[in-house]
């Protein structure tokens, strides 16, 4: 490749114009690889399971006015005729929803006492249906039994004496060996003991942009309680429907209360995540557009430098260089321009990750997107240049020949 | 000789019409790009009562766990107990003073086939509505001796109103909230706040409250209370134990007029501390703080690092976009050199086509600007659609951005074009000439 010289030589003439167009090339890349790390970023935590069915659930809210309200009798009347229902599986009562965004939290620590570090933990309280109407995995230990579930007073701070804690949570408490929680003693609220009897694989907390959102217990407890959920797993594919029969049959067995915020998990996700959708799709947006962007500067120039070169080309032709080494002029000089702009681009990317890094909290940027980017980079520049570079090839010799 | 240049500058763009719409579009891009962020971050983090915002005061007191500091020692609890709440609106100390706290509660509808009303409100003492400016569009806010007497009063939102009473001037009447009999004494005209500055502890962008009661009905259980609660001591069972718990839950604004005020407060409330302490309550080191409204907010990072980000972002693109508009530009103006050449052998000066080729700069930033508020708009509209209620109102674009829009389209447009004008102006007239 002798051009390779000839081209730097005749690109140092014009120099503004080509540094230009690698500056571009390298503020596309700083943007554009960050960008696609932050997306990545946010699809890997909207991909973590939550660990419920989550395709056949839904919860409601269930708010009491009434004065005088039987409270523990409504709720089992109304479980009852709920698991008895054609197309419902299973039902509970829960204080919180995972991904809900509102919930209860406590500490569980290996010893009592005021001072002892302790682990922070969503906490749900459920019967001994939980398991099963969450779809959650019991993978140690065992699940509550009839004679565990306790009612709980909207003012107690007692706790009850048994738990069961998830394979992150046991993980957190006993770094060692998370099988080895089942039976183990482990205390809330300071100093009440509580007997971890069981380990599930998974159940994500409500707030997923929590530390520890993988991190949760259930404890067998009933709230007695004017405003409670009802979470329900239908068979499956009858989702839908069993949503409007529950919402019907609800209201108007009983005329002392209001069924609200009847929703499915799935969408519960959704809501929990629209922010990260968002900008997810914003940063798409960028990214796009910003290729478009340099791409088009790219072309612009590129049209203007062979115009103000036509009777250069043409003269070149004349003297027998082919279509090809025209084409070929062109190509290689965007090559070289490119070259310059990655080089600038990848050491930006990396300067605007590490500010991001430290204003932001997000995590560095792998070498891979940085490579990916760059290849991806000198593609566009070939493509965004092909079409003039063709234009060009296309000058017909006799132009050599005419004046101006 | 003004309008000329303009003239012969649309003249130029029309002639390189491919080349201009190139750089018109890509101004208007980076523009559109950036107002919208900068929108965003802009009504984020706008000061929500500029007239007053240094005078309302967060206040904030260190009650918190001896071992375990609150935010690791860097500020004061975020809320505040109910024993202090009420002991710092019993003392007085202040020109105006406001507890509150998240309530809610169902409406019962006069006509009982009706549904039911599930509503979010607040709990808060006469003084709010004064202190934060609150608007009215019927009646007037309860008296002091309302929140003495927990009378069973209530001030509507414009909202509820329309649904209850169709919009009609409802003070006077009863309606049955939570199952007691409520009068309603105002309702408020459109009040949304944002962010909704008085109590950002639940989202500074949360919908507006649907009413407003005595707060001193939380603790007769009147109203059922909401929110955010921490606590870090433990507590017997039963409400009474909770209200004389360690647990933060409510807000507490003061109103304080000039400087002398707010050292007089907070030499009252360090005395308060102080005597708590003789009670066993206090542990920690005096840590009481008085912040305004806009400190607050800054404290508080009510702009999310989202919309900061991609505000950082939008801002390199319009310099991608600006460094094509200097690419195009130069490449145009470089084109032409023959009639630069021949203007300037006609006695055209320097200066004179300097100002022209700036103008047409200009006017392509214009144009851009133009554009870009379009696709700002279109942009905004977007970002609305995408975040949901969390962005309702917050994407709108007002005059001075506006404004703001076409001074950035128009200065970084013309700051793209110096250089390449200055380029062009340099030709030497001879050569062009000779080749002609």
């Amino acid at each position: 490749m002798l051009e390779i010289g000839l081209i730097f030589r005749a690109l140092m003439r014009n120099k503004i114009g080509a540094l230009l167009i690698a500056l571009q090339i390298a503020l596309t890349l700083a943007i554009m690889v960050n960008a696609i790390f932050m997306i990545q970023d946010r699809n890997v935590q909207m991909s973590r399971p939550s660990g419920l069915d989550e395709s056949n659930t839904f919860y409601l809210t269930n708010t009491v006015f009434g004065e005088n309200y039987n409270l523990q009798a409504a709720l089992q009347t109304d479980l009852q005729k709920l698991r008895n229902m054609d197309g419902i599986d299973n039902a509970i009562q829960i204080n919180a929803v995972p991904l809900s965004d509102g919930g209860w939290s406590m500490g569980l620590a290996r010893e009592p006492g005021e001072d002892k570090n302790s682990v922070g933990t969503a906490i749900y309280m459920v019967d001994e249906h939980g398991i099963d109407t969450l779809g959650v995995n019991l993978i140690a230990g065992q699940n509550f039994t009839q004679q565990d579930i306790a009612w709980r007073g909207a003012q107690d701070t007692k706790w009850p004496p048994k738990a069961i804690v998830t394979k992150a949570l046991a993980t957190s408490l006993f770094p060692d060996d998370w099988q080895s929680a089942v039976g183990k003693t482990v205390f809330i609220s300071k100093d009440q003991p509580m007997q971890i009897i069981g380990i599930v694989e998974q159940l994500q907390a409500p707030w997923n942009g929590w530390s520890g959102v993988e991190r949760s217990t259930l404890v067998p407890s009933q709230l007695e309680s004017k405003s409670a959920k009802y979470f329900i797993r239908t068979e499956a594919g009858r989702r839908d429907e069993m949503m409007a029969a529950v919402e019907k049959f609800l209201s108007e067995s009983d005329k002392q209360r209001i069924i609200r915020q009847v929703m499915t998990v799935e969408d519960t996700r959704k809501q929990s995540y629209q922010q990260h959708i968002a900008t997810n799709k914003i940063l798409t947006t960028v990214i796009i557009t910003l290729t478009m962007i340099t791409a088009f500067g790219i072309v612009g120039l590129a049209i203007f430098s062979i115009n103000r070169r036509t009777k250069q080309i043409g003269t070149r032709r004349a003297l027998g260089a082919t279509q090809w080494q025209i084409m070929r002029y062109f190509m290689v000089e965007n090559f070289m321009i490119s070259a310059v702009g990655v080089t600038i681009g990848a050491i930006g990317a990396i300067a605007l990750n590490y500010w991001l890094v430290n204003t932001f909290q997000i995590d560095p940027i792998s070498i891979d997107l940085i490579i990916y980017g760059v290849i991806a980079l000198f593609i566009v520049g070939q493509l965004a240049v092909f079409y003039p570079a063709k234009r060009a090839s296309l000058i017909s010799p006799a132009t050599a020949t005419r004046t101006t | 000789m003004f309008s000329y240049y303009i003239k012969i500058a649309l003249i130029s763009i029309k002639r390189n019409w491919g080349l201009s719409s190139l750089m018109i579009l890509a101004i208007a891009l980076g523009i559109g790009a950036t107002m919208t962020t900068v929108t965003v971050n802009y009504l984020m983090s706008a000061d929500p009562i500029p007239h007053k915002s240094d005078q309302l005061y967060y206040v904030r007191l260190d009650s918190w766990d001896p071992n375990n500091p609150y935010n690791e020692g860097i500020s004061p609890p975020a809320q505040m107990t109910y024993i202090d709440a009420t002991n710092l609106l019993k003392a007085k100390k202040a020109y105006r003073q406001n507890l509150s706290s998240q309530a809610f509660g169902v409406i019962e509808p006069p006509n009982p086939d009706d549904l039911p009303l599930f509503v979010f409100g607040r709990a808060n003492s006469s003084d709010f509505f004064a202190m934060f400016d609150v608007p009215f569009l019927f009646g007037s806010p309860w008296d002091e001796n309302s929140d003495l007497s927990k009378e069973q009063v209530i001030v509507l939102s414009k909202q509820t109103n329309d649904r209850l009473f169709g919009g009609e001037n409802s003070v006077g009447k009863t309606l049955r909230f939570e199952s007691k009999v409520f009068k309603v004494v105002g309702v408020l005209d459109h009040y949304d706040p944002k962010p909704r500055y008085f109590d950002i502890s639940t989202g500074a962008f949360d919908d507006p409250a649907d009413f407003y009661v005595p707060f001193s009905l939380i603790a007769e259980q009147a109203v059922r209370r909401s929110g955010n609660t921490n606590c870090w001591k433990t507590f017997g069972d039963g409400f009474e134990a909770f209200l004389a718990s360690e647990c933060i839950w409510i807000a507490f604004w003061v109103e304080l007029q000039n400087q002398d005020q707010v050292e007089a407060y907070q030499t009252f409330l360090d005395a308060y501390a102080n005597e708590q302490k003789n009670f066993g309550r206090f542990p920690r080191p005096i840590d009481n703080r008085l912040t305004n409204v806009t400190d607050y907010m800054e404290e508080r990072e009510v702009v999310a690092d989202d919309a900061r980000m991609m505000m950082a972002m939008s801002f390199m693109f319009l310099v991608v976009c600006l460094l094509n508009t200097v690419g195009l530009l130069l490449a145009k103006f470089i084109g032409k050199a023959p009639e630069i050449g021949l203007r300037q052998a006609l006695g055209a000066s320097r200066s004179t086509l300097f100002l022209q080729y700036i103008i047409e700069s200009g006017c392509i930033g214009l144009a851009g600007g133009l554009l870009g508020l379009l696709f700002a708009y279109l942009g905004l509209q977007s970002v609305e659609t995408l975040y949901g209620s969390y962005m309702q109102g917050l994407a709108t674009l007002d005059f001075n951005m506006v404004v703001f829009a076409m001074v950035l389209a128009l200065v970084s447009t013309v700051i793209a074009g110096i250089y390449p004008t200055w380029r062009a102006c340099r030709i030497q007239p001879a050569r062009q000439l000779k080749c002609q």
